[in-house]
């Protein structure tokens, strides 16, 4: 019993602790140097909140380039992975369709053109991000569809594509919703 | 070497070269010597005085695991509460409901025993009050909850005859201050300047570039994360854990989080060579355990960054490795990595969906947590260990005829037996649980039909669903093969009662076997010693783990990862 009155104690003066403590330095902190002021950090255009900076969406139009596939439908209140096992036989005809999507839409790509990663489904279903590779095969695609050349839209790309850190550790990739927001930018002032 | 493979070496030297001043730090905590951040000691002053605690009283084993056993107790009735009133509850901006009773007695048992497995969705079924006052204050308590385990146990070796092994309250409460509370300060730094939210805002509502809705779920993300990565507790504070763009940012977010999983375990492994001054015997375990480590992390990048063989026979391109389940911001390299690093310590917390991975990388995995003492869980990992130890110290004492004895303490019958039970009990678990999910998958379709089908793979792939659950579960260790519908009355149930045994059984073991040594007359080294901290012993320990720990499971596998491997 002695014990069970210490328990209570001792967690109430951890609540404290750790609520005001804890979690009092990291809000004050979170204030102060959060890129988004504690909340998530948001891409504008025109002045306008189109989409957080660090979450994906999804793009069905030829003017933007597109996301990878998402298992959540691009949720950012419910993520989710596909949770599809290597040899499931479902998962690889959905592949196999996202491939046939993907040519169809792009008829100047073969096969071995496309990425893996541009047809299987993120682990959070909210992936920001796609390779360099993945925005390379949809250049011609956006750049046929805004009517100006691929060289310009080449260049936007490349701007984007951030590079691994420090040039040294971890993957070279591309953050769709800022790409398509700087394309949109660049376009109306041409 | 291309840039992927480099990050994660980074990461593995940054993790052996810190673990070694962390080691030396840990050590002198418990110890009570002087170190650089004894400005902390008002707030112990504070708790100990607002709780009625005397840091000085000394216990004895019986009564260190009685204080042990009753606080978690006390936090199961706490947590159970809480959970199921927290609709009513403030902190709620979103408006989610309490838990159903069988999910709320699941997660509050899965925190408890900090394995933090969740049945549940971060953004819908918990509250931010929820979120600080039973998962974040869990992560805290009860990583310490293991981490003063150890440090009885260390006290105990650490003399040559003594009834006493410390005062278990006094150990909580250091763990937390001292180690887990600065350490998260320090990553919740970084992360909120990469973009974790720590607000209490509810859902952001954003019209998306093409016009869409599209609800932003936040919250103080960047003071949970810290902690689940750190106490090896691994429940994230989204859905998809780690692999959430706003959890984990950034690469270098990535590395840090996933330094912070392995970071105490392998100060730790140390921690108990520094203290008991036995550095030695300290450097010997955290090789054997290194190099099993290692090992495991070499096939999981490499058979990750392969790619899928299925996926190669569709005709298109995979240089970047196997991405179902992955994020193009982390790459296959670091979440093979991660997969590891995860399993051999229990946290649990996935940078990509294990579901998704490669046979053989689910086969190391689960490995990684029958296994359950490659570093570890905080404490209870390295308490695995010892409990090895005291089994090959007596094998080994056997083979060559000698007393069988650990630091100058007889091993005896009774430490033999506790030490036995608490070996066998984890494949027990596992393989009985998981032999039972299959008879009733098979034998009582339509219970199973009626809990909502639970698998999402059919074939070898379901039967590691299922392997793997009870795996993550009495392994106390969390990830799963989340394709499994596994928030139903029978996964809950079924596992919160492994999560239980798996969690105390041992605990209570090995800290009775480290109070029993302890209690016994000190035999001094002699020429016929059994030395435990030799190249040999190391070897020897390996073997005795692998085949008491590692064999037991290899007919499972057979029937699950292996078959799916070669299917592949």
């Amino acid at each position: 019993m002695k014990n069970l009155i210490k328990s209570l104690r001792l967690t109430l003066a951890f609540c404290i602790v750790l609520s005001g403590l804890y979690i009092g330095i990291l809000w004050l902190f979170g204030q102060v140097f959060s890129p988004g002021d504690g909340n998530a950090e948001t891409v504008t255009l025109n002045g306008k909140v189109v989409g957080a900076a660090n979450v994906g969406q999804q793009f069905t139009r030829d003017i933007y380039f597109w996301s990878r596939p998402s298992a959540a439908d691009y949720r950012a209140d419910a993520s989710a992975g596909s949770n599809m096992g290597p040899t499931n036989p479902t998962h690889l005809n959905t592949v196999e369709a996202r491939i046939d999507t993907l040519l169809a839409r792009h008829p100047y790509l073969r096969r071995a053109d496309i990425p893996a990663e541009m047809v299987t489904a993120s682990a959070s279903g909210l992936d920001p991000h796609i390779t360099p590779r993945c925005a390379a095969i949809q250049i011609k695609r956006v750049a046929d569809a805004r009517g100006i050349s691929e060289e310009a839209v080449r260049k936007i790309v490349e701007e984007q594509t951030e590079q691994p850190l420090w040039g040294l550790f971890g993957t070279a990739k591309v953050n769709v919703l800022k790409l398509n927001v700087t394309l949109d930018q660049s376009t109306r002032h041409e | 070497m291309n840039t992927e493979i480099l990050g994660v070496v980074a990461q593995i030297v940054l993790l052996v070269a810190l673990s070694f001043p962390l080691g030396r730090y840990i050590a002198k905590v418990y110890r009570g010597e002087k170190v650089c951040t004894d400005f902390l000691r008002p707030v112990e002053r504070f708790i100990f005085r607002f709780s009625g605690i005397r840091p000085e009283e000394e216990m004895d084993w019986k009564q260190f695991l009685k204080a042990l056993l009753t606080v978690n107790l006390f936090w199961f009735v706490w947590g159970f509460v809480l959970l199921l009133a927290q609709g009513y509850l403030p902190l709620n901006p979103d408006g989610n409901a309490g838990q159903s009773v069988h999910q709320a007695f699941n997660t509050c048992i899965s925190f408890m025993v900090n394995c933090n497995e969740q049945h549940y969705s971060g953004e819908t079924h918990v509250t931010y009050f929820t979120l600080l006052f039973v998962v974040m204050l869990f992560q805290f308590v009860t990583a310490a909850t293991g981490m003063a385990a150890l440090a009885g146990v260390m006290k105990a070796l650490s003399h040559k005859t003594t009834q006493t092994i410390g005062n278990f309250w006094r150990y909580l409460v250091l763990s937390v201050t001292r180690i887990l509370l600065p350490l998260s300060l320090a990553l919740g730094f970084l992360l909120i300047v990469q973009g974790t939210p720590m607000g209490f805002d509810g859902k952001m509502e954003i019209t998306t570039l093409e016009g869409g809705i599209q609800q932003v779920s936040q919250g103080p993300a960047a003071a949970v994360v810290p902690i689940k990565q750190l106490g090896t507790n691994g429940g994230g504070y989204y859905g998809t854990n780690a692999s959430h763009p706003l959890e984990n940012p950034t690469y270098l977010t990535n590395m840090a989080e996933c330094w912070a999983i392995l970071i105490i375990p392998m100060a730790m492994a140390l921690a108990f060579g520094y203290h008991t001054r036995h550095k030695k015997l300290g450097y010997s375990i955290y090789g054997v355990m290194l190099t099993a480590f290692l090992i495991g992390a070499a096939v999981n990048v490499a058979g990750e960054t392969g790619g899928n063989p299925r996926i190669d026979e569709l005709g298109i391109a995979q240089d970047n490795g196997a991405m179902e389940g992955k994020e193009v911001r982390l790459g296959a390299a670091a979440t093979g990595f991660w997969s590891v690093v995860t399993t051999v310590t229990s946290n649990g917390s996935v940078n990509g969906m294990h579901d998704s991975m490669m046979p053989m990388s689910g086969f190391v995995e689960m490995l990684n947590m029958q296994i359950n003492t490659w570093f570890g869980g905080v404490g209870v990992g390295w308490l695995n260990y010892f409990t090895f130890l005291i089994i090959t110290v007596f094998i080994s004492g056997l083979m060559v005829g000698r007393t069988p004895e650990f630091l100058g303490h007889k091993v005896e019958a009774r430490e033999m037996k506790i030490a036995s039970i608490v070996a066998l009990l984890h494949p027990l678990l596992i393989l009985g649980g998981t032999a039972l999910a299959a008879w009733l998958y098979i034998h009582a379709p339509q219970f199973v039909t009626s809990e909502g089908g639970w698998l999402n793979n059919g074939g070898f792939h379901g039967l590691s669903e299922m392997f793997y659950e009870f795996t993550s579960v009495a392994a106390n260790n969390g990830s799963g093969f989340e394709g499994l519908g596994d928030n139903t009355w029978f996964w809950n149930i079924s596992c919160g009662i492994v999560l239980i045994f798996g969690r105390f059984l041992p605990i209570i073991g090995q800290v009775a076997i480290a109070g029993l040594l302890a209690k016994k007359r000190f035999i001094p080294e002699s020429s016929g010693t059994l030395r435990p901290d030799t190249v040999t012993f190391a070897v020897m320990t390996f073997a005795v783990i692998f085949i008491i720990a590692a064999l037991a499971f290899f007919p499972a596998h057979a029937l699950s990862t292996i078959a799916e491997h070669f299917s592949c």
